[in-house]
């Protein structure tokens, strides 16, 4: 079958994080570089949990739509960064309830806006994540860390 | 084979592997969700970085398989971490003195490897570095904490100290492995950051009302295998299952 690199981006563009199903692996700037032939992808943290599923769900993926041949890389260099989140992903993270990684010493709170909020713990649900709470609407809230 | 990069990649893995082990044995039992969390994330950050220094050591070596090979099939022996990260929990305060002591001179070391000669190794640490920042940062401020918090948690944090401090000395040695990397810029020379980690040590423990005892004189080797008994007992735990049943899955 003819290798057509749109194509393999669109699959892609559809393989879910699994922590955070609802941005993809584009989204999250885990992929590196699309070819006819590879696809480089890189971890997130050198200890995620996840990142053993995530190229399993890409493999899963491009194998179902014929592409067996194209063989999945991991490169550790350079080192992943949040400024790799594409701005849709941002909005999708925020969307969901999780604050987008930013600059700031504060965040907003994800529900109400409110810039009124604290951080709990730099330790949250997943080692890119920490435990805010919003002092306005009393909810806490996993605001993703600028890494 | 090479000799020399092979046993330095041993034991940075093994360093990372072991303190690992440690703080898992937290899990469930810190005081607070949140402390519980924290120990929990800086163990599986290790873990990653165990991960990927033992692969490399096992892709240079025919008769290992992959890095699970050399986190479960070596005895205590073979393990090239240094003696701090093998010490027991303790309390609380004594795990935060460990992973401060350790935590602030890895960072160092790591800030220094990410430019290695070796591409794979400069990969590996400059990933780790930015993961390191925040368990330096982490254990300082509970140091700070511990100190200027009730008498009971300054004198446990004392305890702390007491019983970590005698193996400071070993981070800071270069024998010849580590002189063999260090001339070929594979490596840096501990001793090159020795005064910038002192510094921060004293900055800290000034904060936390302690006082800087003079380092003692190394007589520890675990980089040449000889362990405390308490590795021992970690091992027990930490290879039972894949001992007992080799063939078992996920
Ligand atoms: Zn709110």
């Amino acid at each position: 079958m003819t290798h057509d690199l749109a194509s393999i981006r669109a699959i892609l563009a559809q393989v879910a994080d699994p922590e955070i199903p609802v941005v993809s692996v584009v989204d999250l700037g885990i992929v590196r570089e699309v070819g006819v032939r590879h696809v480089a992808i890189t971890p997130t943290y050198s200890g995620c949990p996840a990142t053993h599923v995530i190229e399993a769900d890409i493999r899963k993926a491009l194998d179902a739509a014929g592409y067996q041949d194209v063989q999945i890389e991991t490169r550790l260099a350079p080192p992943w960064t949040t400024e790799w989140i594409t701005l849709e992903g941002r909005d999708k993270l925020k969307a969901y309830g999780i604050a987008p990684p930013d600059r700031r010493t504060y965040a907003s709170c994800p529900q109400c806006g409110s810039d009124n909020t604290e951080e709990l713990s730099r330790f949250g649900s997943t080692p890119c994540k920490a435990l805010w709470r919003c002092r306005q609407c009393l909810e806490p809230f996993d605001r993703f860390k600028c890494h | 084979m090479e000799r020399a990069l092979y046993d330095y990649l041993l034991r940075r893995g093994d360093d990372s592997l072991i303190l690992s082990q440690r703080l898992s044995e937290w899990c469930g039992h810190a005081p607070t969700i949140e402390v519980d969390l924290s120990l929990a994330n800086l163990g599986l950050d290790l873990l990653g970085q165990a991960t990927l220094f033992l692969d490399y050591a096992a892709s240079m070596n025919a008769d290992v398989h992959n890095a699970d090979a050399l986190a479960f099939h070596r005895d205590a022996a073979e393990f090239r971490n240094c003696l701090l990260v093998e010490q027991p929990n303790g309390d609380f305060a004594q795990t935060i003195v460990r992973q401060f002591l350790y935590s602030t001179w890895q960072k160092m070391l790591f800030d220094r490897l990410a430019f290695s000669k070796d591409p794979t190794v400069a990969a590996i640490a400059a990933k780790a570095v930015k993961e390191i920042s925040y368990h330096a940062d982490l254990s300082a401020d509970w140091m700070i904490r511990l100190g200027g918090g009730t008498d009971e948690s300054n004198r446990r944090l004392k305890a702390g100290v007491e019983w970590m401090w005698r193996l400071v000395p070993e981070l800071l040695v270069a024998d010849e492995i580590d002189n063999e990397l260090i001339t070929k810029d594979i490596a840096p020379d501990p001793a090159s950051f020795e005064t910038d980690f002192m510094t921060k040590i004293a900055e800290v423990f000034a904060e936390a009302g302690l006082d800087v005892s003079p380092l003692p004189r190394n007589f520890a080797s675990g980089r040449r295998g000889y362990h405390s008994e308490h590795l021992g007992h970690l091992l027990c735990t930490m290879q039972y299952l894949p001992r007992a049943y080799p063939d078992a899955q996920w």
